[in-house]
């Protein structure tokens, strides 16, 4: 590993000296195609955020792919009902490898306004591993260009060798996520119990 | 009743309803006042001829109601209404107005509105309601979709969460629940599933659900715990 000091040193100098992870994830952080798929009010600030006066084009980010083979980012805007959920999870597994997921707005977090209701999800965690929740209701696009950028240096700092190395690159990690039934009341099973642990409460 | 075109002159509902009665015997209808400042008075018709009076309503050359803009649902469960009744009564030869409050019995029932204009001739709404017989068995209504296309839609809504059989629909499915579930989540006495999970910061409704998830006796301090 070279000694940053010494490789802006050479940068200067007109030497550049990089890694092959370093170049790597440089080439994957600035082309996150997001999916184009939208669920609610939030979905509204994300095409402004696509659009001229946000321009996520800065990012490498406007590339909304209209298939999920095709993208590498779901951007879950807006409420998941229950009766979306399993098309929600459905659609992640088929984004190929490496994918990532932000979760925008409170209602995605954990349901939000809706989270007492009998028809929404409590949050897309349940059943998908987010990488980047961002506040709001809705968010404004700056929050989502924020986001995009905390998934960027997620991405930037990866790294491609070792236990801890993304999913796309260990073939042991299962990259499907079971995606659950409509039961009589509830989606079968409720939450993956694997992904979502909540914290337990304890009353003194 | 206060019309949405104040240019147009529509028929009174009285002159409506004996129109209706005249064209359509056996016909039975009332008029439901209303107390809100609007006073938007409805015209309530017996189900069983309910397609004719949609009929005579939608063709009938002086109304032309070609425009079904709204559909509703409303539950009615079983309830003591009290109403205050002014008696003249007789004390010792004086006469006296006492207050009474009457107690009376309303059967549960399932009600579709309908609000209906004309885009030909430019006045309504017209208001119709219909009354299912009870709320479990007997809910079945004759569909307006056959002569109102645009009903299609809300009628399957009021199906999905009312319960409400439409008769003659084309194609009552569920519209926002999916096609398994079970029960009609608009309905007064729905019990909505067990789901509460984790809550930070529990109050009202929600802290009652909370204490039925977690039994210890709930006091100021709350401490979230991360489990592992």
């Amino acid at each position: 590993m070279i000694d940053e000091g010494l490789k802006s040193e050479l940068q200067k100098q007109g030497v550049y000296v990089t890694s092959l992870q370093e170049l790597y994830n440089w080439g994957r952080a600035n082309s996150v195609w997001p999916l184009t798929f939208g669920l609610a009010c939030c979905a509204i600030e994300m095409m402004a955020a696509s659009m001229s006066r946000f321009d996520l084009a800065r990012f490498g980010a406007e590339v909304f792919r209209p298939s999920p083979r095709q993208a590498d980012l779901m951007i879950v805007a807006g409420t998941v009902t229950k009766k979306m959920a399993p098309l929600v999870v459905r659609l992640y597994n088929q984004m190929p490898e490496p994918k990532y997921v932000i979760a925008m707005g409170a209602c995605a977090i954990s349901g939000g306004p809706f989270k007492q209701g009998y028809n929404v999800l409590k949050g897309i965690d349940r059943y998908l591993p987010v990488d980047v929740a961002i506040p709001g209701c809705p968010p404004r696009p700056e929050a989502l260009i924020h986001a995009i950028m905390t998934l960027q240096e997620k991405i930037r700092n990866q790294k491609l060798t070792g236990p801890d190395r993304p999913r796309h690159l260990n073939a042991d990690v299962e990259g499907e996520y079971p995606v659950p039934a409509y039961g009589k009341h509830d989606l079968e099973p409720p939450k993956n119990p694997e992904l979502w642990q909540p914290p337990t409460m304890t009353r003194t | 009743m206060v019309s949405w075109f104040p240019n147009k002159k529509l028929e009174t509902l009285e002159q409506i309803k004996l129109r209706i009665e005249s064209a359509l015997p056996l016909t039975k209808l009332d008029i439901l006042p209303n107390e809100c400042p609007a006073g938007e008075r409805s015209l309530v018709v017996d189900a069983s001829r309910g397609l004719d009076v949609a009929k005579f309503l939608r063709d009938d050359a002086q109304l032309k109601l070609d425009y079904c803009s709204n559909v509703t649902g409303i539950d009615w469960p079983e309830a003591k209404i009290k109403t205050k009744v002014k008696k003249k009564v007789v004390v010792e030869g004086v006469e006296k107005e006492v207050e009474e409050i009457v107690e009376t019995l309303r059967s549960g029932h399932l009600e579709v509105v309908y609000h209906l204009y004309s885009m030909e001739l430019k006045h309504g709404p017209i208001v119709l309601r219909l009354r299912t017989a009870n709320r479990t068995d007997q809910t079945h209504l004759p569909s307006f979709t056959p002569v109102w296309r645009g009903a299609e839609f809300q009628e399957r809504e009021i199906f999905d969460l009312y319960g409400v059989i439409f008769d003659g629909h084309p194609d009552l499915r569920r519209i926002l629940m999916w096609d398994e579930f079970v029960g009609f989540p608009m309905r007064r006495d729905y019990v909505e599933p067990d789901d509460f999970e984790y809550e930070p910061t529990p109050h009202d409704e929600v802290l009652d659900a909370a204490k039925k998830h977690y039994p210890v006796e709930v006091k100021a301090e709350v401490k979230p715990e991360v489990k592992a």
